[in-house]
């Protein structure tokens, strides 16, 4: 099992958020994690890959038998954590490719593999910009500076291609994605689907997953996942709404 | 009136000076003036307004060598534009200033930069007045470089002249000795429909103080001001500058960031006048700050004075630390945290860095601005 999430409760500025979660995921697998407004999605995925604002006050999460919750932000991320935000961070004055070769680097470094120059890293980077049909033009351009809510969606799915994680947690990447967009960054995910990794959707809508199928559907409500299911489970809350698994969670 | 010592110091360097014959008697005339307002009016100390945040105390307790440099130094009239009463310090600085004349001619676009390279020798004071006049429809680039590796005094100043529609862009980097003393001034005259755009960078110096006055006397000029102070253990850097809009339709810009770490303290003191006459202004001004420690400090004081009313004005200064969601990104990246903080940090610095249109100057910076990190890292 490479995520096991048991009895999760996890606060922010003294409120509970999460008030019990259990999850399993297996490689291979991907997972929809939906919900209304407010039910604690991002907060999941926020602690999941370490967020200091948030505050595990209950529970465990195992990450390949591991203790997750022990290490640090960046730490998690070397092991093979990868979070693409709601709301990417602008970097000003860094370059897309500068910061994307420290980020590879630091990786290979702790993986005791090799590190790529400057050059080497250029070519691997176009290689890995295709899958979000993104022009080399980003590259120089300041990290998020300046993108279009599209591009930096884009840029965060780039990100992820760079870094091949193993549990890739999604933090509704199709907000403010027009349909073209919506495509581009479907497709590159689905490209980044494998066997021996895993991605976490977290999404409020149905839409995201008419192009990314996952495996399995689980509705977050009051903190709580209140609602399992296969692919099918999406399309029915789409049609009904939350509000009747809303009621299950209260 | 009674002179303190330290007015009077300079009195047998200055009738060296005087005595240099390869200058014009009007020359002589006005730094005789220059001099009698510096014994007048002494150096500035803390008790007037402008001076307030920089004690130069260090400065005005030692006597400096002059070296009382024989070669004949070409100057034009533009030269009695400089306000040297501006307090004691720019009046010594033209009693002993040594100069050096750019005309760009009319309608020529010179390609390579006029480079000018100063450096001061150990417990040395040194006086450097460049004139710049660019021609109409001109266009040239001005680099002005600081340096030295010991104790020492640099007291310059530049005057530009940018007349109808000429262009020029003006760097001028400081990165003296963390025991220098250095004092500048820029002041820049833009005329109608001219161009003038600065990068202004500040990383050395004990204590450094650069004023700047710009002044559009013509409509449709426009403007860049920018700068960089980054500073560490005791330094102290001050920016004053004074933009001043006296006709209409003219655009200012200026972004000055700092970055403070260990005891270092920054002050930035920026004035942007929009007089009556200046209908159609566009003056846009931002000072912001990264402090890396508890112990630095800084003094900004951002100003607008607006009499009139046709005018797109704004301004805003920010003291602070990095960002935790930036923080918090870079981590989620596999970053580790000093790393993290160095890259925001130098991404902060870049912003003005970047500016920079010469590779060559800006690589070094790079560099510069990389291991002033790496300092403040290891330390």
């Amino acid at each position: 099992m490479l995520l096991e999430i048991k009895d999760l409760h996890a606060a922010i500025d003294g409120k509970e958020i999460l008030k019990g979660l259990n999850l399993q995921v297996n490689k291979g697998e991907v997972h929809a994690i939906m919900g209304p407004n407010g039910s604690g999605k991002s907060t999941l995925a926020k602690v999941l890959a370490g967020h200091p604002s948030f505050e595990v006050t209950k529970g465990e999460v195992l990450y390949e038998g591991k203790n997750l919750l022990e290490l640090e932000p960046d730490e998690r991320a070397r092991e093979g954590i990868f979070l693409a935000f709601q709301y990417p961070v602008e970097v000003p004055g860094v370059s897309n490719s500068q910061f994307l070769r420290l980020a590879y680097n630091e990786k290979m470094k702790h993986l005791g593999e090799e590190e790529l120059d400057p050059l080497e890293f250029n070519d691997y980077l176009t290689e890995k910009a295709k899958i979000v049909e993104m022009d080399k033009a980003f590259f120089k351009r300041s990290v998020n500076e300046g993108f279009s809510g599209g591009e930096k969606k884009r840029n965060e799915i780039l990100q992820m291609a760079v870094l091949d994680p193993k549990l890739a947690v999604l933090d509704e990447t199709d907000s403010g994605l027009d349909i073209d967009a919506l495509r581009i960054v479907a497709e590159g995910v689905n490209k980044l689907r494998g066997a021996d990794k895993a991605i976490i959707l977290v999404t409020h809508y149905q839409r995201l997953l008419n192009y990314i199928e996952p495996d399995f559907v689980h509705v977050l409500a009051g903190g709580k996942i209140v609602k399992e299911g296969g692919k099918e489970l999406a399309l029915e809350l789409e049609e009904k709404g939350y509000d009747w698994v809303k009621a299950a969670g209260n | 009136m009674t002179l303190a010592v330290k007015e009077t110091i300079y009195q047998q360097d200055f009738q060296a000076k005087l005595e240099n014959a390869n200058q014009p008697a009007w020359l002589k005339d006005l730094r005789e003036k220059a001099f009698a307002y510096f014994t007048e009016n002494g150096f500035p100390t803390p008790k007037n307004e402008e001076w307030k945040y920089t004690n130069i105390a260090e400065i005005s307790n030692f006597k400096f060598q002059i070296s009382n440099s024989k070669a004949e130094s070409q100057t034009g009239e533009l030269l009695k534009e400089f306000n040297f009463e501006r307090n004691g310090l720019t009046a010594l600085h033209l009693a002993f200033a040594d100069f050096v004349l750019v005309t760009i001619p009319k309608e020529t676009s010179v390609e390579k930069p006029f480079e000018f390279n100063f450096k001061a020798a150990e417990n040395e004071a040194n006086f450097p007045h460049i004139i710049v006049v660019a021609e109409a429809g001109s266009k040239a680039t001005i680099i002005e470089n600081y340096e030295s590796d010991a104790k020492s005094f640099t007291n310059s100043a530049i005057q530009i002249f940018v007349e109808d529609n000429a262009n020029v862009t003006h760097y001028r980097v400081q990165k003296e000795s963390a025991e220098a003393f250095h004092i500048g001034t820029t002041e820049i005259t833009l005329k109608r429909g001219s161009f003038y755009n600065s990068t202004n960078i500040n990383l050395g110096g004990r204590l450094s103080r650069h004023d700047i006055h710009l002044k559009f006397t013509g409509e449709g000029g426009e403007a860049f001001v920018d700068g960089l102070y980054m500073l560490s253990g005791a330094q102290h850097a001050d920016t004053h500058s004074t933009i001043d809009h006296t006709v209409p339709n003219c655009t200012s810009h200026q972004t000055y960031k700092g970055v403070l770490n260990d005891r270092s303290r920054g002050v930035f003191n920026g004035k942007v006048f929009v007089r009556e006459n200046a209908s159609g202004t566009d003056a846009q001004q931002s000072n912001k700050n990264l402090l890396l420690s508890n112990d630095a400090r800084v003094d900004t004081k951002p100003q607008l004075e607006i009499y009139n009313d046709d005018v797109k004005c704004a301004h805003g200064a920010t003291v602070g630390q990095l960002e935790e969601e930036e923080l918090f990104y870079l981590l989620s990246r596999g970053l580790n945290e000093s790393l993290a903080r160095n890259l925001l940090t130098y991404g902060f610095a870049e912003e003005i860095v970047n500016k920079i249109g010469i590779e060559s100057i800006k690589k070094e910076l790079d560099e510069a601005v990389l291991n002033r990190l790496q300092t403040i890292l290891e330390a």
